[in-house]
């Protein structure tokens, strides 16, 4: 294809499902109680207290089973996974493809249907898997020990946070070490983690090159300084190649360094974590190890450390004496539970199967792959006229590039969020923008991961490019966009309105008074 | 590298067409070229020890099943295990839902293209706050523990105080929980628990409670199984001295009690893998909180949630993630408390669960428990030596029962038992050494008569 698609989003005009069904229908009937049990027990009502039964019925749906499915695979027709289009839009997730045949064995029984308390002899096969993974993770990164306790990233970086403060507590310095460093073009979890946590925070912020320089490091460290936690390459696509002096000097002080790999994807098999100085790492496994993101999770932080850190890690952590693997519940200098029970160990599954896919020179083909598209498409981003990259780095961007739109918007007055809505007009997913700071102008953040092909990232460009024409020919048809969407635009302010926002039905009716949806 | 791997099935650009045709248009001749960026002294300069790779998939999915035959599903034998992730019964149309490539591989993306998938959260907010009778609520959040120690967290933040009175029957992966996230905001105190009764002590809670507490925090029903027998006496009590009720609960139960509104919760929690998710080895659990719709409320809300709100042609209407300033990605080092990606895919799961089901058969599938329970409580009561339940009062889905006047362990009874394909009830006597040798045993709605029947002949055999 050498043109923009000709697409339509589908448009099912769909109410809520609670505007749905008819009194007396109803989807499902659960398994009846035997009479043996009602004649010993009685009514079911007597076995709660008065107090406590549920007075109205709640206003759930009354609608039929095929009701009920059609209405979800239609919302699921208007929703834009990654499985329906090469998603080099959201850069700083990872976007890839999440192979068919690990769903499969991750739904199978002897995944889905284990209870977190049966016996270790009962669940051996998951326990080689989550030891297994472990062991991957270790080669990958250069640590010792790993945990899947935490349920996505931010739960990885808060317990890499929380074994910091565990660390120079257990040394007589937790009084003393209160302050993390971290850099603004990490990401924000790296800054708010150890906050909650109880750190006071320094934000690092970038110099000429995009990276903070090495002055700024050190005029941050002191007495004080617990640790450092950050990402790189980082949001920019650029890679710090100070990385080596930032955690030396960090360790010179006393602190420790937990390296971000929320996204490793343009690294694998290049460059680790424990070469790079860090004491704790985490991987997000919906990222780079091609967990599916499941519309924001469930998902895994895998969370990383060195061997003398490991006695910190959350608990039970898996172990194997050699003939038999078990979760280890003796751990008695471990920061604890972050998530009840073991952790999203479905998402430990796919990765395992994953890097078995792929072994030692696929995972480098993944890292290589994934820079060789990210820069061809920067290739043909950077020839839209509207288009902007900031910083003079030294050296090529990794696995992805923040860039801007601050000509587009100095010549035509279309800002990023118009081009964002508008790129959904043509079946793409609306970019990513930027995190918090936004010291970009008019931010998009790209990242074509090693799964979309070279006619994929040509379609992608072209796109942009379009849309760059059509705001030098009618600005405004591009900032009322979307126009072949599944909706129109929206009155965005309402979103953050106390009066006009509504989390459920029951707030829209008591604020838009008790009448249905415009949609119903 | 010298020794180009072959095209990968799931990498296009590995086609060496491909990969020479881009390497020549970004203008390197080698694709090392494109990782100046890094250091020498950083590269790793070898291959990672990895095992070899299986780039078959017929070889890959013999591997893995392989691996996977050494697990014995709960779902294969009986099994009384529950303790916060239990055995339900999961309709079809909740696993086709969530096996959606739509849903399944969406993440992030926005209102335009993703309209679906905010329709189906603001569809699961809404219906969570039909049980829990609130109009305020988060999206899906981590699992219980999270949702409990950030919403502990928030009446701190709402009330500006710090101490928090706890049920003295928290299990300890929620203790921990607090203790890990929450212990540079608030100081934990735990409430006895009655002894006969396994209910909140009230006299203690009124010892306790000061102008100093931010909130009390209450389960129905308890990690132990029971249900407290008037909430609103707690509530009275605690909203005499100025602080919040929290209220948890396990979301299956609210077709047939009462919702928390209404027994004066301020703000709810929640477990909701029993609506329609698969256990998972403990993957399926999501939470969620719940209050009024309050601006000193919402604004301490950690979490993402999704508004809905109109088109600006008038003619329909979209959704939105809500009030972002609240939240880590904005606050950043100023964040009292953080989020990330959580467990949605299980949100729209639920939706779809709660649609099916509707309010008849969410009362239907509550009394089948309550019934259930109350049979197998019944029965295992009869065993000689066996304390069924351990506390006299009424129970939803999970109950204590007692063994040490059998002479036997809990653990010795379990490897028993398993012997014969029955997985018993979780051991207690690390949580609550108080109980001697007592386990806590689960029955829903999945469970056959025939299924409580074989448990109690298969025990009288186990303990003769």
């Amino acid at each position: 294809m050498t043109r923009v698609r000709n697409f339509h989003a589908a448009q099912w005009d769909e109410p809520l499902i609670l505007e749905l069904g008819s009194p007396g229908e109803r989807g499902y009937i659960p398994p009846a109680v035997e009479s043996g049990i009602q004649d010993v027990v009685g009514p079911a009502e007597e076995l709660v207290p008065a107090a406590m039964r549920r007075q109205a019925p709640p206003q759930l749906p009354e609608i039929s089973q095929p009701g009920v499915l059609r209405h979800y695979l239609r919302l699921s027709q208007m929703t834009m996974g990654c499985h329906i289009t090469p998603d080099a839009s959201l850069g700083t997730c990872t976007m890839k493809y999440s192979p068919q045949i690990n769903e499969h064995l991750a739904r199978s029984p002897q995944m889905s249907d284990l209870h977190p308390l049966q016996d270790d002899e009962t669940t051996q096969g998951m326990l080689e898997i989550i030891y297994g993974l472990e062991q991957m993770l270790c080669e990958i990164s250069g640590m010792s020990a790993f945990t899947f306790q935490p349920a996505g990233g931010s739960q990885a970086i808060f317990a890499n946070a929380c074994i910091i403060r565990a660390y120079h507590e257990d040394r007589g310095e937790g009084d003393l070490r209160d302050e993390i460093i971290s850099t603004a073009f990490s990401h924000p979890i790296d800054c708010a983690a150890p906050a909650v946590a109880g750190f006071k925070v320094i934000t690092l912020m970038p110099g000429p090159h995009g990276y903070p320089e090495l002055d700024a490091l050190k005029a941050a460290i002191s007495p004080r300084t617990a640790g450092l936690m950050m990402t790189n390459p980082e949001d920019t696509g650029i890679f710090n190649p100070y990385v080596e002096e930032f955690t030396r000097l960090v360790h010179e002080a006393g602190g420790l360094c937990a390296y971000d790999q929320a996204n490793a994807n343009g690294i694998l098999g290049i460059t680790r974590a424990r070469e790079n100085g860090f004491d704790l790492c985490q991987f997000n496994l919906h990222k780079t190890f091609s967990v599916p993101h499941g519309s924001t999770g469930g998902s895994c932080g895998a969370g990383g450390c060195t061997e003398e850190l490991a006695k910190y890690l959350p608990s039970p952590k898996v172990e194997f004496d050699g003939e038999r693997y078990y979760w280890d519940y003796d751990r008695p200098d471990s920061i604890g539970k972050i998530r009840s029970f073991h952790g999203n160990l479905q998402a430990v599954l796919r990765s395992y199967a994953w890097i078995l896919a792929h072994g030692s020179e696929g995972l480098r083909q993944v890292a290589e792959t994934a820079v060789l598209n990210n820069n061809y498409l920067q290739q043909l981003i950077q020839q839209i006229p509207g288009v902007s990259i900031g910083y003079d780095a030294p050296g090529r961007r990794l696995q992805e590039v923040r860039y801007s739109w601050e000509p587009l918007l100095e010549e035509t007055g279309v800002s990023s969020e118009d081009v964002r809505r508008r790129m959904v007009d043509f079946g793409l997913q609306g970019y990513f923008t930027s995190h918090h700071p936004m010291l970009i102008p008019e931010p998009f953040t790209l990242e074509p991961s090693e799964s979309w092909s070279r006619s994929d990232l040509e379609e992608y460009g072209r796109v942009l490019g379009h849309i760059d024409s059509e705001a030098r020919d009618d600005p405004e048809f591009v900032q009322s966009s979307p126009h072949r969407a599944s909706i129109t635009r929206i009155h965005e302010d309402a979103l953050d309105t106390p009066e006009q926002w509504a989390m459920t039905w029951r707030g829209w009716k008591r604020k838009y008074g008790d009448v249905a949806t415009p949609n119903a | 590298m010298n020794d180009q791997p072959g095209t990968h099935p799931y990498i296009p650009n590995s086609a060496p067409a491909s990969r020479q045709a881009m390497l020549d248009a970004v203008g390197v001749k080698s694709v090392d070229e494109l990782f100046e960026a890094i250091p020498a002294s950083l590269k790793l300069g070898r291959p990672l020890n990895l095992p070899d790779p299986i780039l078959s998939e017929r070889d890959l999915k013999r591997t893995l099943e392989a691996i996977l035959s050494r697990n014995t599903p709960a779902t294969s034998v009986i099994s009384f295990l529950g303790g916060g992730c239990w055995p339900h019964d999961i309709p079809a149309v909740c696993d086709e839902i969530n096996s959606r490539a739509e849903f399944l591989t969406a993440y992030g993306g926005d209102t335009y293209a993703d309209l679906g998938k905010h329709q189906a959260i603001f569809e699961f907010q809404s219906m969570i706050g039909e049980l829990v009778g609130m109009e305020m609520v988060s999206a899906p959040v981590y699992d219980w523990s999270a949702a409990m120690t950030s919403a502990l967290m928030m009446a701190a933040r709402i009330t500006g105080r710090r101490k928090t009175l706890i049920t003295g029957t928290l299990p300890g992966d929620r203790r921990s929980n607090i203790d890990l996230t929450a212990g540079e905001w608030i100081d934990p105190e735990y409430l006895a628990f009655d002894q006969a009764t396994g209910l909140m002590n009230l006299d203690d809670l009124r010892q306790k409670i000061k102008d100093d507490v931010a909130s009390v925090y209450v389960e129905v029903p308890s990690y132990l199984g029971g249900i407290e027998s008037d909430v609103a006496q707690i509530a009275e009590i605690a909203h005499a001295a100025g602080a919040l009720l929290v209220v948890g609960v396990d979301a299956i139960s609210l077709g047939v009690l009462a919702a928390p509104a209404d027994y004066g919760a301020d703000i709810v929690v929640g477990e909701g893998q029993a609506l329609g998710v698969h256990m998972m080895y403990s993957g399926g659990l999501f939470g969620f909180i719940a209050s009024r719709d309050e601006p000193r409320f919402v604004a301490e809300y950690p979490y993402l949630m999704v508004s809905i709100a109109p088109t600006r042609n008038g003619e329909g209407w979209g959704f939105g993630w809500s009030s972002m300033e609240r939240t880590s990605y904005d606050l950043r080092e100023n964040a009292p408390d953080y989020t990330g990606t959580t467990q949605w895919l299980w949100g729209i799961t639920a939706a779809v669960y709660l649609s099916l089901l509707g309010p008849v058969g969410m009362r239907e599938v509550g009394e089948g428990i309550l019934q259930r329970s109350a049979y197998a409580m019944c029965r295992l009561g009869e065993l000689p030596g066996v304390q069924a339940p351990v506390f006299d009062r009424a129970h939803f889905k999970e109950f204590v029962v007692n063994f040490d006047a059998t002479g036997k362990t809990v653990a010795e009874i379990n490897q028993a038992l398993r012997a014969r394909d029955i997985f018993g009830g979780h051991d207690l006597s690390r949580d609550f050494p108080q109980l001697g040798q007592s386990a806590l045993y689960c029955v829903t709605e999945a469970h056959s008569k025939a299924d409580i029947d074989q448990l109690v002949s298969t025990l009288e055999e186990v303990l003769a």
